[in-house]
């Protein structure tokens, strides 16, 4: 162990923390998020909080900002009971939270923006002079001296914006400050910016909780690091002398499922041939085969391009390059997905079920019947008309072949739960009968039961000779259901495992691959 | 381990039954009861308002308005708003009258041309929206200005006397309904049957629901939403051969403002200005309802400032109630 780092935690811990987490809980509906967290913070400490996607490093931060409230545990602020009822409140007693998703509003100046909601005035008449003051002092304290208050927000690159959010909780009362993944918009000059921003921060006393998953950023500037896994607090210690690889098998920690016992399916011909697909800066040269029968998974980080390249395969988004060979019956497609619509990729046999069904997927106002005869209209068709019988005779095909929960077929999705819904986007496609399934996160926000359900389904499908892409954030759904796993990261895939060589910890190291 | 699973309970299938408050026979009758307690009122204020002479005149007042907002109930399905039908409906009863009067075309055909002006004036608004993606509120706001320069020019800004050239349109069949009341009719029930019966009346509902669905599922809503833009153009044209008709003239100003009525309407009759929802048979309603307040309030002796103040105000209320249900509606899910 680092006695040096140890003997200075020691000495740390004799003043009264900052801010003091007591077993803190948190449960939605029947579902634990985040279990008896204990965590003390220091001031003019920096604490990393890290952890897969999930688990639970958001939850935390929301409950210290008050935009969202703990099951049950104490938060002690300066030694006193602290119990934020909303965000605005955390804030007037010196919490603050910097979102990933900028809070500035684009049309107005930087000034404007740092002052809303205490703007000076006389008898509501803009005093301009005391916003220019006041804002150059405020950006003075980020070092931002050199931009000039009256600049319009739009007009600023996406780092600076980002430094002026920040400047703007940094109010005279701040004592802690949490930055949920400040780096993600970033370049690497801009980075180093920011560091140096907070290394000043710190100077001044305030503590920081910098939430992130890039490990190695997280060496240059936390005192402190906290690994959580699966909503527990699994590690807290100092910074100083870990190595990356600690820490990822900290987050992971638990042995192999025993999901993961499954036999080999039976692989067909290619299916898909990925080469070189590009788009932007979200794809970057990304290619693969896809067999019939068989499922690859797609693992990395949110963000590292796996939902983008669901949607370039789909023709949802234009590829800039690459090509795709699609075996369709016995004919061999070649395409340019530069199709300009999901139109060709589903003539083609491709289905995508998105990551997100209620905005991408359902039309939920409307009945179970209508969804799954959505994109399937010839069947259900006779001159133009809908034949109302035939429609319901496929919908209850499908709610029973797929066991989808519901009163029958005239039952509104929106009112279905979130795994009932899944399976009403799955009947469509199936329906379809298409021959390449792309399901991004296709169990996200389903309950436990109906997942297993859909994981039936997903095998089944590929019992049937389908060949299927599964993007998902849950690794140990990946290894239990995947023939081989891909890893996604910066939009690149940079690995890709066999059944048999992949482990948890090899998956997570690839998914964090900086190139 | 499945005996271990807790069985999730199943009040939420029992609370969704489709009753019949949330079936669109509640929504009709709703309107149905403000339209007779409507014409209840007015026969209780006036003497002269229960005759037969009333209600044959608005039966043969409506039929512009009611086709239009038949147009207008599908453009505001699918998010979309058009407020140059009341130019559309002057400049295509300009062209036709142009036609029979200068260049001594048979009513038959210049009537034909004018549908095919209003054609082209709702494919244009669609397309212009479709292709460069921008609001339809604004391309239809330009569009008024430019089609009803277009009717100025093309009757160099004088009214048209067309006589009785074009009378067949308003000329009073059985009891004193002309035939443009019967194809109002006829024009209400195709719209009815395409909204709730057919795949594009599927797709058009579906666009307006979510239209990145509707394009992830395969569906190309551009041609669709085209579609319904022309469709509108061509009822107003229809519209501006029935006023001709009746008018026996066209007038370069005919239908200024009238989009707004025809809004009002479609929107009285329930149909969303957020897309996703409405219906014909609603908007039929919606039509009716303002036809006999207007008639009504005439009859009444209700000054012009009262007359509109009270209309402005039904508009109001009719969609405040209707909001209210539908978040009802909502919440019981």
């Amino acid at each position: 162990m680092n006695l040096s780092s140890a003997s200075s935690s020691t000495i740390n811990s004799s003043a009264t923390p900052v801010l003091q987490l007591k077993a803190i809980s948190k449960s939605y509906a029947q579902t634990l998020v985040l279990e008896e967290i204990t965590l003390s913070l220091q001031r003019g400490e920096v604490l990393a909080l890290t952890g897969e996607n999930g688990a639970g490093k958001s939850t935390v931060s929301k409950i210290i900002c008050g935009l969202t409230s703990a099951s049950s545990g104490s938060l002690l602020l300066n030694g006193q009971i602290y119990t934020p009822s909303s965000r605005r409140d955390a804030e007037t007693q010196g919490v603050r939270m910097v979102l990933q998703e900028l809070g500035l509003i684009p049309t107005l100046t930087v000034a404007e923006n740092l002052l809303m909601g205490h703007l000076p005035h006389h008898l509501g008449w803009l005093n301009k002079t005391a916003l220019r003051e006041r804002a150059i002092q405020q950006l003075n304290k980020m070092g931002l001296g050199q931009l000039n208050p009256d600049t319009l927000v739009s007009e600023l690159g996406i780092g600076q914006q980002q430094m002026v959010e920040i400047a703007r909780n940094l109010q005279d009362n701040l004592q802690v400050l949490i930055l949920d993944e400040p780096t993600a918009m970033l370049t690497p000059r801009e980075s180093t910016h920011l560091f140096q921003q907070i290394a000043e921060l710190k100077a001044k006393g305030v503590a920081i909780i910098y939430v992130s998953h890039r490990l190695e950023e997280l060496q240059k500037i936390a005192d402190t690091v906290a690994v959580l896994r699966d909503g527990r607090l699994v590690d807290v210690r100092a910074m100083a002398g870990v190595q990356e690889k600690d820490l990822v098998q900290r987050m992971v920690g638990r042995a192999v499922d025993d999901l993961n016992q499954q036999v080999a399916r039976p692989q067909g011909r290619v299916a898909l041939q990925v080469e070189k697909i590009s788009r932007a800066k979200a794809v970057k040269a990304v290619s693969f085969e896809l067999h019939h029968g068989e499922i690859l998974g797609i693992a990395g980080l949110v963000g590292s391009g796996r939902t983008e390249l669901l949607r370039l395969l789909f023709g949802a988004d234009k590829a800039d390059s690459g090509q795709i060979q699609i075996q369709r019956k016995d004919q061999l497609l070649k395409i340019t997905p530069n199709w300009s619509s999901p139109l060709a990729a589903i003539q083609a046999g491709l289905g995508l079920v998105t990551e997100d069904r209620k905005s991408q997927g359902l039309l939920l106002p409307q009945s179970i019947a209508h969804n799954i005869s959505l994109g399937n209209t010839a069947r259900i068709a006779v001159k133009g008309f809908v034949a109302r019988l035939r429609e319901k005779v496929l919908a209850a095909k499908w709610i029973k072949a797929l066991a989808i929960r519901s009163f029958g077929a005239e039952q509104a999705v929106a009112t279905l739960s979130g795994g009932n819904q899944q399976k009403v986007v799955f009947a469509r496609w199936l329906e379809k009968d298409c021959d390449i399934l792309l399901l991004d996160e296709p169990t996200r926000g389903v309950d436990v039961g109906a997942r297993s359900d859909i994981y039936a389904q997903i095998n089944q499908m590929a019992a049937d000779g389908k060949a299927i892409v599964m993007v998902s954030s849950d690794l140990r759904e990946l290894m239990a259901v995947s023939d081989r796993i891909g890893v996604m990261s910066m939009g690149r895939l940079v690995a890709l495992f066999k059944r048999g060589e992949w482990t948890e910890q090899a998956l997570l190291e690839a998914a964090f691959t900086q190139s | 381990m499945q005996a271990n699973q807790p069985i999730a309970s199943s009040p939420e299938l029992d609370k969704h039954k489709t009753s019949f408050w949330q079936s669109p026979w509640a929504t009709y009758l709703g309107l149905l009861v403000v339209l007779l307690g409507l014409i209840a009122f007015f026969s209780l204020k006036s003497e002269y308002f229960w005759s037969a002479d009333t209600f044959i005149t608005i039966a043969n007042d409506i039929p512009g308005l009611a086709v239009m907002a038949v147009g207008m109930t599908f453009v505001l399905i699918i998010a979309g708003i058009d407020l140059s039908v009341g130019s559309v409906l002057a400049l295509s009863a300009a062209v036709s009258a142009v036609a029979i009067l200068q260049w001594h075309w048979s009513p038959l055909f210049a009537g034909l041309l004018a549908l095919l002006v209003g054609l082209f004036c709702g494919t244009a608004n669609g397309a212009i929206s479709v292709v460069w993606k921008i609001p339809s509120f604004i391309v239809s706001l330009g569009l008024l200005e430019a089609i009803r320069g277009s009717a100025y020019l093309v009757t160099d800004s004088r009214t048209q006397y067309v006589g009785s050239a074009m009378g067949g349109l308003a000329q009073p069949l059985a009891g004193g309904i002309s035939s443009a009341f019967i194809i109002a009719v006829i024009v209400v029930v195709i719209g009815h049957i395409l909204l709730t019966r057919t795949i594009f009346g599927r797709y058009v509902i579906g666009i307006g629901t979510n239209e990145e669905a509707m394009r992830l599922a395969g569906i190309d809503p551009r041609p669709i939403r085209i579609s319904v833009f022309a469709a509108m153009g061509l009822l107003a044209a229809l519209a501006g051969l029935m006023q001709a008709a009746r008018l026996e003239a066209a007038d370069p100003n005919a239908g200024v403002g009238i989009e707004l009525k025809v809004i009002a309407a479609v929107v009285i009759g329930g149909t969303s200005l957020m897309g996703g929802r409405g219906s014909v048979v609603a908007t039929f309603f919606g039509v009716l309802i303002i036809a006999v307040l207007e008639a009504g309030l005439a009859q009444i002796g209700a000054s012009e400032p009262s007359k509109r103040i009270i209309t402005g105000v039904v508009i109001v209320v009719a969609v405040i109630i209707d909001t209210l249900r539908q978040r009802r509606l909502q919440s019981a899910h």
